[in-house]
């Protein structure tokens, strides 16, 4: 049985309809990169994952439960720990007073603030320093630190390499393959096409709010990922624009 | 002079005590609690049935009032304040001013018109004081008041910084949307909020009734106390609050040394002179907030 499957998904921004009829499966142990445009319904999706939005139809089933209605609180205790897109730290709190807030749900595990400290040692001499007062990857180290705080078993990762230089996101993500390979899973949203394709097990490109491809991130060439991104895979695309 | 200085101080931590639930409410839930001081009055209200009819000292019934100042502030949010928080930020103000209407009414209605106050069954201590150097006197009960002001404040920064429950109430005033996401039940935070404030009222309502008189209308003027105190003190920590509770009783003191009738009119006056300073330095300045004021009539 998957860990997580959405199915047929829609949520709604007012009158918007940001994510339509959207279905994945995600197994244990695995790594599904999410790419697509801006505005292409990645955030929203993760976002309705965690349960920050609710979805307006559809399911998402995590673990054999049925999430609908669940609120976010109670999500992160049932395993699902998302970290948001631009962090979202609490800027009046320091790292570690972040650190522990993640570990509110109390779900049993091995992850304790010295753990993520180690994972992450830029944040060691920081640990009693305000959030707001860190620089963009120590930030986002927090961010990911507070996530894993709440041992999940699926960790959503929304654009974690945002606003980052690219040094510090060759670190972030060094950090990340610990947990990649140590089996946690983890659906993560990346620019970065490349990046996508060489951590994750299997991608899935969604075009304005639809899945356009989904694959075998070993399969699937770039090429065909950057037709479904921009939506010329498309019958008669093409044409039009020839 | 160092008297009157020593006498302000003193009176500085009951509006510091009163103070402290207004603050705290509206830091953690962005909600300004207008029924703020007809709820101390209730509580004093309370105090005074359990002392004069059943014969329970005020200090010993507050082992019964503050627990059900508790359970009020729980229920006040979960069924009033947080549904209300939905339509926006004004009605909450609405809500909570036609609450302190329907309690002063519901006190004036039970109780009658008739001023009261707990004195009379905390025995000497109304009137006793000690006396300090420079044959200054003080009242043991402004002292227990001011103590219980510092315990109470100190306390709650103890909790709020040290406690999971605590950081849990700051993450939910600071982003109770990425709150959530972390795990922490927004709701439950904000409803145990709403209750700690209350016990600080119920505190204040009680303290209020053993150093002075009440009646089922004297809401509004406590309210006003907090209020000057809590805008005196901003928002910036718990101890800021007993800064704006002192410097708005000496204040007064400093009024009522002036002219008898003063008292009230230093404390608008400090407020107003705080009030002024604040949109000065905030970047707007008066000029501003007089263009900003005609552009929206024009």
């Amino acid at each position: 049985m998957s860990l997580l499957s959405v199915e047929n998904l829609v949520v709604r921004h007012g009158l918007l309809q940001a994510v339509r009829g959207v279905s994945l499966t995600v197994e244990r142990g695995e790594t599904l990169a999410l790419v697509g445009a801006n505005g292409a319904g990645k955030t929203t999706l993760l976002r309705a994952i965690a349960g920050a939005h609710q979805a307006a139809s559809g399911r998402v089933i995590f673990d054999g439960t049925d999430l609908s209605g669940v609120p976010a609180h109670e999500r992160v205790r049932k395993g699902v720990a998302l970290v948001p897109e631009g962090r979202r730290l609490f800027v009046q709190m320091t790292v570690e007073e972040n650190l522990l807030l993640g570990g509110t749900a109390g779900r049993p595990g091995d992850w304790s603030v010295e753990r993520v400290l180690d994972t992450f040692p830029n944040l060691k001499p920081r640990r009693h320093a305000k959030a707001g007062h860190l620089s963009g990857g120590e930030q986002q180290a927090t961010a990911i630190g507070r996530a894993l705080m709440s041992n999940p078993d699926l960790l959503l990762l929304d654009e974690v390499s945002l606003g980052l230089s690219p040094l510090v996101v060759d670190r972030v993500y060094a950090s990340l393959h610990g947990l990649i390979s140590s089996g946690t899973t983890i659906i993560l949203v990346e620019q970065d096409l490349n990046r996508a394709l060489s951590v994750s097990d299997k991608v899935v490109c969604v075009l304005e709010g639809r899945v356009a491809l989904a694959g075998d991130s070993a399969i699937v060439s770039r090429d065909e990922v950057t037709k479904a991104y921009f939506g010329l895979h498309r019958k008669g695309a093409e044409g039009v624009l020839a | 002079m160092s008297n009157q200085i020593v006498q302000g101080i003193l009176l500085g931590g009951y509006y510091a005590l009163i103070a402290c639930g207004l603050s705290f409410m509206f830091s953690v839930m962005r909600i300004i609690n207008l029924a703020h001081g007809s709820l101390a009055v209730l509580s004093a209200f309370a105090l005074w049935l359990l002392a004069s009819r059943f014969h329970i000292p005020p200090f010993y019934g507050l082992a019964i009032v503050l627990p059900l100042m508790a359970v009020i502030g729980w229920a006040l949010q979960r069924f009033l304040l947080e549904r209300s928080a939905r339509g926006g930020a004004l009605l909450p103000i609405l809500t909570t001013f036609g609450l302190a209407i329907v309690i002063d009414n519901f006190l004036f209605e039970q109780f009658g018109a008739d001023t009261r106050s707990l004195a009379p069954f905390i025995g000497s201590l109304s009137y006793d004081s000690w006396e300090w150097p420079g044959s200054i006197y003080v009242g043991k009960l402004a002292v227990i008041i001011f103590v219980a002001a510092v315990i109470l404040l100190g306390g709650l920064q103890l909790f709020l910084t040290r406690t999971g429950l605590g950081r849990s109430i700051r993450a939910t005033s600071e982003d109770p949307d990425t709150a959530g996401l972390v795990g922490v039940d927004a709701r439950r935070a904000n409803a145990v909020a709403a209750a700690i404030a209350m016990v600080t009222v119920g505190l204040a309502g009680a303290f209020l009734g053993m150093r002075a008189t009440f009646d089922p209308y004297a809401g509004a003027t406590q309210l006003l106390f907090a209020f000057e105190a809590a805008v005196i003190g901003g928002a910036g920590s718990l101890w800021s609050t007993l800064i704006g509770g002192i410097v708005l009783a000496l204040a007064q003191t400093l009024g009522a040394k002036v002219h008898p009738q003063g008292f009230l009119i230093g404390g608008h006056v400090a407020f107003l002179i705080v009030l002024f300073i604040r949109l000065y330095t905030s970047g707007l300045g008066l000029r501003g907030l007089l263009r900003l004021s005609t552009g929206k009539a024009s």
